[in-house]
C-alpha cells in the first residue's frame, strides 16, 4: 500500500512555484462535462449489490464512517455516547466493526479521545474556523494546534472558498500547507472543499488537485452545513482526481464524501463508485471515509436484516 | 479480476415472462401457421437454449398479410386522427405496463444486458409510441400540407440488434400517419415482435392494421417486392439495402433505408477526458457494438493518444461480461453464431494486417456466443477494420494531428450515419459538426436517442429519417 | 439591299465555369419543332460527364459552405442577368418548343420569376425544415438540413427552359452542385443559360450543363460513385428504372419522374429531395454542480 509522501516531494512539486504556475496548471486540467459525469455516476448507481456482496459492503461502510457530531449543542456527554457507539456500533452484535473515527469540534477532542481510548477508532477534529473558514490564518492555525494538542489524530480543515472563487489559488495553497505543517507528522489532514459552494465540477477538479498538491492526506467534499453536500457525481469526480494524482505522482490520497449520505443504499452506491473508479486500493478506511451520523444506524439495521432475515427497526439500534 | 468487493450474482427474474413453446404468424389479427407449415427455432444467444419454435413466413404468407393490411387500410386511414392517436397511446401505456416482461424477453432472445433493455430499449420503445400517438391528429401541422395522406400498406423489415425498438421506430409513425403495416422481424429475434402482436390485441387494434411475419431474408425480399406494398422501410445491412433499392426501382413504392455505419468518434486534446472515455465505451460497447451508429473508429489527437488509451484500457478492465440477465452485466452475448463468426473473422483480419490487438482479461462463458471487448491500435485508414462495419465490440483506434485531418478522416468512408466530437471548445464543436458528413453528430456525448430527434444517414448509410417530425415524411404521400 | 447574314453561335457545354466542346468532338443537329436546323450542339460523352462530376465535386465545398444569404444573392443575380436577355431566350424557347413569341416570352418570364422564388428560399428553407428537438434529457438537440452533395439532373425533355430551371434552381439553392443533362432535342436554352450563370457570380462548377443523348450521359452519372443524388425528371419510365437500379450501387437519393405543372408555384419537394437532415446533440446540464439525486 502506498504511503503518504511528504509534501512537494513528487514530480509536480514545481507547479506551486508561483501563483501563475499554479493557475496555469489548475486551468490546464481536463474539463468536466457535467451531464456525462452525472450520467456515469447514475449508471454506477444502478449496480445491484446483493447477498454476500451486500454484507461485505455494509461492514466495509461501517468501518469507514467518521461518526460525526458538529452541533453548537455538543457536550462531553454527547461526545462520550458517540465515542461508545463508534467503538461498538451494535451492542447486540460484537462482530460489528468499529467505525473509522469520531469527528468533533476541537473543544470536544479531549472528551472524544477518552471515549474511544484503547480502540482502533480515531478522533478527527474539524478546525480552521469550521464551517465557514472566515477567520485570520493565525486563528485557523491556533484552532488546529489546539485540536492536535488535545490528541486529535486527524484534522478536517476547510479551504478558503472566497479565495478560491476569487482565483487566489496560492492563498488557498499556502493555508493548506500551513495547516499541514501544524498537523505535524502524525495527524492526517483532510481538506474540505465545500463543493456546494465551489458550484462547478471544473472547480471541484481544480480544488482537488490544489488540495493534493498542497499535501492533503484526504480530500473531502463538504461540511454538511450547506444545501448540497456529498453527491455521487462530485465524489466520482474526486475519485478520478485521486486516481490521476497517484498515477502522476505515486502519492495516494484518500476521499471523504460528507453530508447527505443517510441510507445503506446510498453508502453502497458510493462504494461502487470507489470500486469501479479507483479499485480495491481505496476500499479501506485508511483511504475512504463517510462523513455521516444517521447513516450508521441504517447500516446497522440493514446488517441485522441480513443476519436475521427480518427487517429491523429504530428501537433495535441505539439513539445517539 | 478478483476484487475484495465482488458483486454477487444479481439476476433479473425470468419468471416475469412466459414464453410459449411455439408461435404463429400474426396475420389479420390471428396467430396462424405458415402456409407451407415451416417453422424455425429461436435460441437464447447467451446459452444456446431453444426459447421457442416460430412459424416461418413464406411468399404465400406475405401475400396473405399484405392483403389483410390492404383491407384494413381503408378503415384505418379513414379513422379520425384522434382515434388512431388513442390506439397508439394505449399501445404506449401497455408497453410501459409490461416493460419488465418485455425487457427480460428481449434480453433472452437478443443476448443484450438487462441493464440496457430495462434502461434504454424499453423506455425508448414506449416513448416512441407516445410521441407518434400525438402526431396522428396533427398531421396537417407537420409541414407536409394541410391534409397529408397516408401511403397505404407499409412493408417493414427490421434487424435483430434492437428488435422491439426498431419495431417501434417503424410501426409508430406508420400507424400515426394512417398506414397499415406488415412487419418482418429478424429471424434471430422474433419474440418481442410477437409479444407486440399480443399488445395490439390488448389495445383492441383493428385486425389487419399490424401484421407480423417472422421469417428469413426470403420473406423480407417477398415483402419488399410485393406489388401491394406502397412503402418499404428497411433497417439493416447496406448490402441488403442496395438490393432493396434495386427491387423497388421503377415502382411507385416509397423507400427509406437505415443501413450500416462506421462512425468516427473524434477526441481532441482539450476533451473532458473522463467523460470522453465513457463516451467511447458507450459508443462501441453499447449492445456489444451491434449498433449501426456505433463509434467504431476512435480518432484521437496524437498528442493525447497515450493518456487516453491508458484511461480507456483501465476502464475496459472494469467492464463486466456475462449473464445478460444479471443486472450488473455490461457486456452481453453476441446475437448469433453467424455474427460471432463475422466479428471473429474481421478481428483476425485486423491482426493479419498488422494492427495491434488488445482485450482486457475477460473470461468468456462456455456456451453461447461471446466476444471480448477488443481494441485495435496502430490502425490506419487503409486497414479493413477501419473501413468495414464490424458490428461487434471492436474499436479501431486511429490518430490525427489537426481538426482538418480529423474531419477528412472521419468523412473518408462510404458511410455517413454517426460521429462524435469531444472538445471543450464550443466553436470547434460547431465547426467540426458542420463539416462532418453524418446524419447524427454527438458532441461530448454518444449514442443518445430520442423519439423527437431525427435519425438516419448520409451516403451509403441510407436515406430518410426516423424520429421527430421528419420521421412522418416517410409515411405520408408527399 | 440584301438582308444581313447573321452571326451564328457555336453552342458549347458549360463545365467547371468554362465552355468546352465535348471531349469526343461529336456534335448533333438541333432543329426547331418544324425540323429547321438551329445549331450543332455538343454531343457529350461519358468522359464529359465524368469531368462535370469532378467540377461539381470541387465546387461543392465552397458552394455548400457559402452563406445562405450569399447563395440567395447569386440566384437573384441570375434572374437579373436573364431579365436583360429575355428576348434572346424567348427566341430560343420559341424555336425549341414551337411556341409563339408571346407564349415563349411568358415561359421566359416565368423562368426568371422562378429564379427569384428560389433566391428567396436559400435562407429560409433551414428554418422551415430544421429546428430544435425537445429531447427528454439534458441535451440541446438541433436538426438542420444540409445539401446532399453532387446531384445529377436530367432536365425535362419538353420544357426546355422553365422546366430546366425548375429542376436546377432547387438543387443549387440549398447548396448542392449539379450536373445537368439538357433536354435532348432542345438543349439550346440550357446551353445559353450557362452563359448567364457564368456572369452571375455563380462559382464555376456549381452548375454544369451537358447536351447530348440523355440515356448515354445519364448512365455513367447514375452509376458514378461520387454522385450523391439523381433527379430523373427527363427520363422515360424504362430509362428511369434502369437508372434507379444503377443508382442503388452507392444509394443515391433518387427523385423519380412525375407529372409536374411547371407553370404552378413549386412546393419545397424538389429542395427536400436533395437535403439531408443532420442532427447535433450537445449536453446542457445545469449551471452549477447543484448535485444529482441519488
Amino acid at each position: 500500500m502506498p504511503t503518504n509522501a511528504p509534501t512537494a516531494a513528487h514530480s509536480l512539486s514545481d507547479v506551486a512555484a508561483s501563483d501563475s504556475t499554479l493557475r496555469r496548471f489548475l486551468h490546464g486540467l481536463p474539463g468536466v462535462d457535467a451531464v456525462g459525469l452525472e450520467a456515469r455516476a447514475a449508471s454506477l448507481g444502478t449496480r445491484s449489490i446483493k447477498t454476500t456482496a451486500k454484507a461485505y459492503a455494509i461492514d466495509l461502510a461501517i468501518s469507514m464512517v467518521d461518526l460525526t457530531t458538529l452541533e453548537g449543542a455538543d457536550t462531553p456527554g454527547k461526545v462520550r455516547a458517540l465515542g461508545a457507539k463508534a467503538v461498538h456500533p451494535d451492542p447486540t452484535d460484537r462482530t460489528t466493526p468499529a467505525t473509522a473515527a469520531v469527528c468533533v469540534y476541537p473543544d470536544m477532542v479531549a472528551a472524544a479521545k477518552e471515549a474511544v481510548a484503547g480502540s482502533s477508532v480515531k478522533v478527527a477534529s474539524v478546525a480552521t474556523a469550521f464551517p465557514a473558514g472566515r477567520a485570520p490564518i493565525d486563528v485557523k492555525l491556533a484552532d488546529v494546534r489546539e485540536a492536535i494538542a488535545a490528541g486529535a489524530d486527524e484534522i478536517d480543515m476547510v479551504i478558503d472558498r472566497g479565495a478560491f472563487l476569487a482565483g487566489r489559488y496560492m492563498k488557498v495553497y499556502d493555508e493548506i500547507t500551513a495547516v499541514k505543517e501544524a498537523c505535524g507528522t502524525d495527524a492526517r489532514l483532510k481538506v474540505i472543499f465545500e463543493t456546494g459552494e465551489l458550484s462547478t465540477y471544473d472547480n471541484i477538479r481544480r480544488a482537488s488537485w490544489l488540495g493534493m498538491l498542497a499535501g492533503a492526506d484526504f480530500i473531502k467534499t463538504s461540511t454538511g452545513k450547506v444545501a448540497v453536500n456529498a453527491t455521487p457525481a462530485n465524489t466520482l469526480l474526486m475519485l478520478e482526481a485521486v486516481r490521476d494524482f497517484r498515477a502522476a505522482t505515486g502519492v495516494q490520497v484518500g476521499v471523504k464524501p460528507a453530508g447527505g449520505i443517510r441510507t445503506t443504499k446510498d453508502a453502497i452506491k458510493f462504494l461502487v463508485l470507489v470500486n469501479e473508479t479507483v479499485g480495491e486500493d481505496w476500499l479501506d478506511n485508511h483511504w475512504f471515509r463517510f462523513g455521516a451520523s444517521s447513516l450508521l444506524n441504517d447500516l446497522l439495521m440493514q446488517r441485522q436484516k441480513l443476519a436475521t432475515g427480518r427487517y429491523s427497526g429504530p428501537d433495535y439500534v441505539t439513539v445517539d | 479480476m478478483a476484487s475484495a468487493f465482488a458483486y454477487a450474482p444479481a439476476p433479473e427474474s425470468r419468471s416475469v415472462v412466459d414464453i410459449a413453446p411455439s408461435y404463429g404468424l400474426f396475420i389479420d389479427g390471428e396467430f396462424t401457421e405458415a402456409a407451407d407449415g415451416k417453422v424455425f427455432k429461436t435460441v437464447s444467444p447467451s446459452t444456446e437454449e431453444v426459447l421457442s419454435e416460430i412459424a416461418q413466413a413464406g411468399e404465400a404468407d406475405v401475400d396473405r398479410a399484405v392483403r389483410a393490411a390492404r383491407k384494413a387500410f381503408e378503415k384505418w386511414s379513414a379513422l379520425p386522427g384522434a382515434e388512431r392517436a388513442k390506439y397508439l397511446f394505449r399501445i404506449a401505456r401497455i408497453i410501459q405496463e409490461r416493460s419488465r416482461e418485455l425487457a427480460v424477453l428481449e434480453t433472452l432472445d437478443n443476448g443484450k444486458p438487462i441493464r440496457e433493455t430495462r434502461d434504454a430499449d424499453l423506455p425508448l420503445v414506449a416513448a416512441h409510441f407516445f410521441y407518434y400517438a400525438g402526431w396522428a391528429d396533427k398531421l396537417g401541422h407537420a409541414g407536409f400540407g394541410v391534409n397529408p395522406r397516408p401511403l397505404g400498406v407499409a412493408g417493414q423489415v427490421i434487424p435483430w440488434n434492437f428488435p422491439l425498438l426498431m419495431l417501434a421506430w417503424k410501426i409508430a409513425p406508420a400507424l400515426a400517419a394512417g398506414n397499415t403495416v406488415v412487419l418482418k422481424p429478424a429471424e434471430t429475434t422474433p419474440l418481442s415482435a410477437l409479444f407486440f402482436a399480443d399488445i395490439c390485441r390488448q389495445a383492441g387494434l383493428p385486425k389487419g392494421v399490424v401484421n407480423i411475419l417472422p421469417g428469413y431474408g426470403d420473406a423480407g425480399a417477398a415483402l419488399v417486392a410485393h406489388p401491394g406494398v406502397d412503402k418499404v422501410a428497411f433497417t439493416g445491412s447496406t448490402a441488403v439495402g442496395k438490393e432493396i433499392a434495386r427491387t423497388v426501382a421503377g415502382t411507385r413504392k416509397k423507400l427509406t433505408l437505415e443501413l450500416g455505419g462506421k462512425g468516427a468518434n473524434i477526441v481532441f486534446d482539450d476533451a473532458p477526458i473522463d467523460q470522453a472515455v465513457e463516451g467511447i465505451v458507450n459508443g462501441i460497447f453499447f449492445n456489444q457494438g451491434q449498433v449501426c451508429c456505433a463509434g467504431s473508429r476512435l480518432l484521437v489527437q496524437e498528442s493525447i493518444q497515450d493518456e487516453l488509451l491508458d484511461s480507456l484500457k483501465r476502464r475496459l478492465s472494469t467492464l463486466r461480461l456475462g449473464d445478460p440477465l444479471d443486472k450488473n452485466t455490461d457486456i452481453g452475448a453476441i446475437n448469433s453464431a453467424e455474427q460471432l463468426a463475422r466479428i471473429t473473422a474481421l478481428a483476425e483480419q485486423g491482426e493479419a494486417e498488422g494492427a495491434e490487438r488488445w482485450s482486457p482479461a475477460c473470461e468468456l462463458p462456455e456456451s453461447g456466443y461471446w466476444f471480448a471487448p477488443t481494441l485495435f491500435t496502430n490502425v490506419t485508414q487503409a486497414h479493413t477494420i477501419a473501413r468495414d462495419e464490424i458490428f461487434g465490440p471492436v474499436l479501431s483506434v486511429l490518430t490525427f494531428r489537426t481538426p482538418d485531418e480529423a474531419v477528412a478522416k472521419a468523412n473518408n468512408t462510404p458511410y455517413g450515419l454517426s460521429a462524435g466530437i469531444w472538445t471543450e471548445k464550443g466553436s470547434r464543436i460547431l465547426a467540426v459538426a458542420n463539416k462532418l458528413r453524418a446524419g447524427v453528430v454527438w458532441s461530448n456525448t454518444f449514442n443518445k436517442f430520442d423519439p423527437t430527434s431525427p435519425f438516419g444517414g448520409y451516403k451509403e448509410s441510407g436515406f430518410g429519417r426516423e424520429g421527430g417530425r421528419h420521421g412522418l415524411e416517410a409515411y405520408l404521400d408527399v | 439591299m440584301s438582308e444581313r447574314l447573321s452571326v451564328l453561335k457555336t453552342y458549347k457545354l458549360y463545365v467547371g465555369g468554362k465552355f468546352p466542346r465535348s471531349e469526343s468532338g461529336r456534335v448533333y443537329e438541333v432543329t426547331d419543332s418544324k425540323g429547321k436546323w438551329l445549331a450543332n450542339a455538343p454531343q457529350s460523352s461519358r468522359k464529359d460527364a465524368r469531368d462535370a462530376v469532378v467540377a461539381a465535386r470541387k465546387a461543392f465545398g465552397g458552394w455548400s459552405g457559402a452563406t445562405a444569404y450569399n447563395r440567395g444573392q447569386i440566384l437573384y443575380r441570375v434572374a437579373e442577368m436573364l431579365e436583360g436577355r429575355r428576348s434572346q431566350f424567348a427566341r430560343e424557347v420559341a424555336d425549341a418548343e414551337g411556341l409563339s413569341k408571346s407564349k415563349a416570352t411568358e415561359q421566359v418570364e416565368a423562368t426568371i420569376d422562378r429564379w427569384v422564388w428560389y433566391a428567396g428560399w436559400t435562407d429560409k428553407i433551414a428554418q422551415v425544415l430544421g429546428g430544435a428537438n425537445p429531447v427528454a434529457g439534458p441535451f440541446f438537440n438541433l436538426s438542420t438540413p444540409e445539401p446532399t452533395g453532387v446531384v445529377a439532373v436530367l432536365a425535362p425533355q419538353e420544357s426546355s427552359f422553365l422546366g430546366l430551371v425548375s429542376v436546377v434552381a432547387p438543387v443549387i439553392a440549398t447548396g448542392n452542385t449539379a450536373v445537368v443533362i439538357a433536354s435532348e432535342k432542345s438543349p439550346l436554352p440550357a446551353l445559353s443559360l450557362g452563359e448567364v450563370l457564368a456572369t452571375s457570380d455563380l462559382p464555376g462548377g456549381v452548375v454544369n450543363i451537358l447536351s447530348g443523348r440523355t440515356a448515354e450521359i445519364a448512365a455513367p452519372l447514375a452509376a458514378h460513385q461520387d454522385v450523391n443524388a439523381i433527379d430523373l425528371a427527363g427520363a422515360d419510365d424504362a430509362l428511369a428504372k434502369e437508372l434507379e437500379i444503377a443508382a442503388a450501387d452507392n444509394l443515391k437519393r433518387v427523385l423519380r419522374p412525375q407529372p409536374v405543372d411547371h407553370a404552378a408555384t413549386p412546393g419545397i419537394d424538389r429542395m427536400t429531395a436533395f437535403l439531408e437532415t443532420k442532427t447535433v446533440w450537445h449536453p446542457t446540464g445545469s449551471l452549477g454542480a447543484s448535485g444529482s439525486s441519488y
